[in-house]
C-alpha cells in the first residue's frame, strides 16, 4: 500500500475540493455539537429556576 | 389496554421525546465513532487506489463528490417524511427532525455542487453547466435554503413548521427529477456508476470500495449530526416552555 498525495497538474482542483469539505463537516459538527450544548445548558438553568422556589 | 393500543402506533417510538432522548444519548456518539472510523479508512483508500486512465488524480475527488450528491438527496428524502408526519400526524419530534435535517442537507448539497464543479472544470472544460442533473440540484439547493427562510423568517412557529413542511413536500416532486435527470434528458453529467447500475456501467472494484466505504461514512456522520440536531431542537423546546411557564407565573 503506497498514498499518493502528488495530483500533478490537478492539484489546484483536488486539494480545494478536499479542504473545502473538511471545512463543511467541521461547520456542521460544530455548529450542531455548540447548538446541543447552549440549549441543554439553557433548559437545565430554567429548570433548575423554575425548581428553586419551589425548594 | 390503552397503553397497548398506543404503542401499536409506528411512529410511537420516535414520538416520544424522552424514549428518544434516552436512545440518541449512545446512538449519536455511535454513529459519530462509526463515521470517524470509516471516513480514515475511506481517506486511506483514496489515496492508495491507482490514478485513472481518462481522470487521472481527479477521480479522487469522486469519493467525496458523489456521497456528498448521494446525501443531498437522501437527507431531502428525510426532510419530506418527517416533514409529513409533522403535518398529518403533528408529531413535535417529527417536526424537529424535519428542521434538524435543512442546515446539513442545504451543507452536503453545497459540496456536491462544489466538488462537482471542480471536478467539472478539468474533466469538461466548465465549472458550470445549464444541464439537468446539474440544474436539478441546484433547484434541490433552493429548497433547502427556501425551507430554512420559511423556519426563520415567520415569528409563529406552527406557522412557520407548517408552511415549511408545505414547501419541504412540493420539493420532493425534485428528487426524481434529480434521480433520473441522466437518463430522461441528454446530460454532460454521466449515469449511475454504482452496485446498482448495469454491469457494463459499474465502478471497477478498485473505486467502488472506496465509493461505498466514504458513502457508509457520510451516511453514519450524518446520522450523528442529525440525532445531535434533534437533541438541540428538544431542549430549545423544554427552554422555551419553561420560559413561558416562567413569565406567565
Amino acid at each position: 500500500m503506497q498514498f499518493d498525495f502528488d495530483a500533478g497538474k490537478y492539484a489546484i482542483y483536488v486539494w480545494p475540493a478536499f479542504v473545502l469539505t473538511a471545512a463543511v463537516f467541521a461547520w456542521m459538527i460544530a455548529d450542531s455539537l455548540s447548538a446541543a450544548r447552549r440549549w441543554r445548558a439553557e433548559a437545565e438553568r430554567r429548570q433548575a429556576e423554575a425548581k428553586g422556589p419551589r425548594a | 389496554m390503552g397503553a397497548r393500543n398506543h404503542n401499536k402506533n409506528p411512529f410511537d417510538f420516535l414520538a416520544n421525546p424522552e424514549r428518544f432522548m434516552a436512545f440518541s444519548r449512545w446512538a449519536a456518539p455511535m454513529f459519530g465513532a462509526i463515521a470517524g472510523v470509516l471516513a480514515v479508512v475511506g481517506l486511506i483508500l483514496t489515496f492508495t487506489v491507482p490514478e485513472d486512465y481518462q481522470q487521472g488524480d481527479t477521480v479522487r475527488m469522486m469519493f467525496i463528490h458523489v456521497p456528498a450528491a448521494v446525501l443531498a438527496m437522501f437527507v431531502y428524502l428525510c426532510l419530506g417524511i418527517a416533514s409529513f408526519l409533522a403535518l398529518v400526524f403533528r408529531h413535535a419530534l417529527a417536526d424537529a427532525a424535519a428542521q434538524a435535517c435543512a442546515p446539513l442537507g442545504a451543507a452536503f448539497t453545497v459540496l456536491a455542487l462544489a466538488t462537482g464543479s471542480l471536478w467539472g472544470k478539468p474533466m469538461w472544460g466548465t465549472w458550470w453547466v445549464w444541464d439537468a442533473r446539474l440544474t436539478s440540484v441546484l433547484v434541490l439547493l433552493l429548497f433547502y435554503l427556501g425551507y430554512l427562510a420559511l423556519r426563520g423568517g415567520i415569528d409563529d412557529e406552527q406557522k412557520a413548521a407548517r408552511a415549511a413542511a408545505i414547501l419541504a413536500l412540493v420539493g420532493v416532486i425534485n428528487l426524481p427529477i434529480v434521480k433520473f435527470s441522466v437518463d430522461w434528458w441528454n446530460s454532460l453529467h454521466q449515469g449511475s456508476s454504482t452496485l446498482l447500475a448495469k454491469p457494463e456501467n459499474r465502478l471497477p472494484a478498485v473505486y467502488a470500495w472506496p465509493m461505498l466505504v466514504m458513502q457508509l461514512a457520510y451516511l453514519s456522520a450524518f446520522g450523528a449530526l442529525w440525532l445531535v440536531r434533534i437533541r438541540a431542537l428538544v431542549w430549545r423546546r423544554k427552554a422555551r416552555s419553561l420560559a413561558l411557564k416562567a413569565a406567565e407565573a
